[in-house]
């Protein structure tokens, strides 16, 4: 041991009398490891956020569209053939076991007005188990009941942002608002869930019984809806129920065998598995360019170690003549490789917290530093330091002494 | 003569190096013996083979034939790190370029071989001052040999030689780089050590003047012993006084 504490002490001597030329050769790894712990937490921290955000969208939800409408051979968009109904949405639930709940969705675009004051926004007409799919909680009042979905009764929950244009800091519970031309009681206060991950403002709705907004917003006949978004019991069982659902809609709607179906349906979890695979490729792609810097920074460790080695053949010459083993030499100079490179990997994991928290606050992304990290980048730094330290340490401790005392 | 008092016993020994095809013989069989307590010079003009010689006396490398005993032990068949622990426990080395460790203070020069030895540092320290005091240097531990003049600078290596209490110094040209004045400093402190701690001295120089200093002259022609016997003029060095009274004082 008394070895290895000797060569570290030589080796910080020998680095601070170098300082800057210490310092130069450090920039590849300080910058290798920062990019690595950077990129890492900015990923880290992406990836929570994409899963906050599906978390807020709803809780293993499947969301079911209509289909296209296919007429003269012109194929329409999603949606421009109302085949999705109540009734649907009725059976889900009724026949599907894997379902925890179902919520028919409709939704329009209403001025909404409250003394002098208005709001633009989009309500959404459904059921009061909308609120367990979305897994949306309340922060005041309760939720409009069955009962006022079978009278279409004027209530409506209103979303955080449309608080806060309407009412600053009074209680909106109990008030009535005008929603278009239809007065209507505000009975709840709907949890802020925050911004979603396209951009959009979850809270920037209101949320009514579909009968009242179909009746009075809409102004359309019938039992056609806009979507109907379901919820699995379990994450596990998502695949089944998408299989059974499909099935039974298919049913439904006599889709023939071997017919395209006539409604979508689309699984959160693909789209969140998607997102986090674009994630992960450009996670990689910056770890691969991080790795690059790391590698050129070793090549640097070595070629400057190769320089000090020459440099002080004269000195490893004195120290072989007076005992040193070749294995103190090759300590000295592998414990000064190491220590030049770890000195790079706590400067730049101090580098990449900074830059990370300051990218993070400047482009509003989350930012999430593991101490895994940490570690990672203290290991690699080492482990450079010994990779690249090793070849010229080796090349020093296998001087030999005679030729070395006389190198000038 | 009893082996005993023989600190070096050589048999025979050569030297051959080869560079490809070509093939140099240093040193074409040496037989020599030197006791405890002996001063000993060894001379011959240059290319004779007397580096050669220094080389291997001081185990920093092997004969290509031949037996070499240093202190009553085969050191002739040694692989690096044994000639290594050989260097550090059997000799102690005085360099004509001083070769100290630069920007290193000279307690911390003196103090290095014990280092590599793997001594506490307690200890290291004070047998370093008291290495440094016996060559005269005590006020100068924590000057580096950039703040010391020549001859101090080699009375640091003869302390960092001395402090591992060797079996022999070995003195390649000590006083190759110094002006006359300071020759004559480091030849007076070796001749001390030599009479008054019985220190057994090797000293290698093609100086005839220097040579004299010693009690026995070995010349060294064309890779043989060429004359090896006492020195029928020896010369006892002259201090410089006043500049060099730390080196009387041990004489006391």
């Amino acid at each position: 041991m008394g070895m290895w504490w000797m060569a570290f002490r030589l080796a910080l001597r020998s680095l601070t009398r170098n300082k800057l030329r210490a310092g130069l050769t450090v920039l590849g790894i300080l910058i290798g490891v920062a990019a690595v712990v950077a990129m890492t937490a900015l990923g880290d921290g992406a990836s929570a956020s994409i899963q906050n955000q599906m978390g807020a969208l709803g809780v293993n939800l499947l969301w079911v569209f209509p289909g296209s409408n296919t007429s003269s051979g012109v194929r329409g968009e999603v949606g421009s053939r109302p085949t999705l109904s109540e009734d649907d949405a009725d059976a889900i639930a009724r026949e599907l076991f894997t379902v925890q709940a179902v919520a028919p969705v409709i939704t329009a675009s209403a001025q909404v007005v409250l003394g002098a004051r208005n709001y633009a926004t989009r309500v959404t007409g459904s059921t009061p188990d909308y609120l367990r799919v979305r897994a949306w909680a309340l922060s005041r009042g309760s939720p409009f009941t069955e009962a006022d979905l079978r009278l279409a009764a004027r209530t409506c929950m209103i979303g955080e942002t449309v608080r806060k244009a309407l009412f600053d800091q009074g209680d909106p519970i109990g008030q009535t608002v005008r929603i278009g031309r239809m007065p209507c009681t505000v009975v709840a206060l709907l949890a802020p869930k925050g911004q979603g991950s396209f951009g959009q403002d979850y809270d920037d709705t209101i949320v009514m019984p579909i009968t009242a907004v179909r009746a009075r917003l809409r102004h359309t006949p019938g039992r056609e809806v806009d979507q109907i978004m379901v919820s699995v019991r379990e994450q596990d069982l998502m695949a089944r129920a998408q299989e059974q659902l499909t099935a039974l809609l298919r049913q439904r709607h006599r889709v023939a065998d071997g017919d395209e179906n006539d409604f979508m349906v689309r699984n959160l979890q693909d789209l969140m598995a998607t997102l986090e695979r674009t994630r992960s490729t450009l996670s990689t792609l910056l770890l691969a360019i991080a790795c690059i810097a790391l590698l050129v920074g070793g090549i640097g460790v070595m070629n400057i170690m190769l320089v000090s080695v020459s440099e002080r053949t004269r000195e490893i010459g004195i120290r072989l003549a007076i005992g040193a083993r070749s294995a103190d030499i090759l300590a000295q100079f592998l414990v000064e490789a190491v220590t030049l490179s770890t000195i790079g990997g706590v400067a730049g994991l101090a580098l990449g917290v900074g830059a990370g928290t300051l990218l993070g606050r400047a482009m509003e992304w989350s930012v999430r530093f593991s101490p895994t990290a940490a570690v990672i980048a203290f290991a690699t730094s080492g482990g450079i330091g010994v990779v690249f330290g090793f070849f010229p340490a080796r090349r020093a401790a296998q001087l030999d002494p005679i030729t070395a005392l006389r190198h000038e | 003569m009893n082996d005993r008092d023989t600190v070096i016993k050589m048999e025979r020994v050569e030297k051959i190096y080869r560079t490809g095809e070509l093939v140099f013989h240093a040193l074409r069989g040496i037989t020599l013996d030197i006791r405890a307590g002996e001063f000993v010079a060894i001379g011959g003009p240059s290319g004779s083979g007397k580096s050669t010689l220094m080389n291997l006396i001081g185990c920093l490398d092997r004969p290509s034939a031949g037996r070499y005993l240093l202190a009553g032990h085969d050191v002739s068949m040694l692989d690096a790190d044994a000639r290594a622990f050989a260097r550090n426990r059997l000799i102690g080395f005085v360099f004509q370029g001083f070769n100290l460790l630069a920007r290193t203070s000279a307690l911390e020069n003196v103090e290095l071989p014990l280092a590599y030895r793997g001594l506490g540092a307690k200890e290291r320290r004070r047998r370093a001052i008291e290495s440094l005091e016996l060559v005269g240097l005590a006020d100068k531990l924590n000057n580096t040999p950039a703040q010391l003049s020549g001859g101090q600078q080699q009375r640091v290596a003869i302390a960092r030689a001395l402090v591992t209490d060797p079996k022999v110094l070995l003195a390649d040209e000590p006083t190759g780089n110094l002006d006359s004045r300071t020759t004559e400093d480091v030849l007076a402190l070796l001749q001390r050590l030599h009479r008054e701690h019985g220190l057994t001295i090797v000293m290698v120089t093609h100086e005839p003047d220097v040579a004299q200093c010693a009690e026995r002259i070995i010349v060294v022609r064309d890779g043989l012993i060429g004359s090896d016997g006492p020195n029928p003029t020896p010369r006892r060095a002259e201090l410089n006084t006043g500049s060099s009274s730390p080196l009387l004082a041990g004489s006391a």
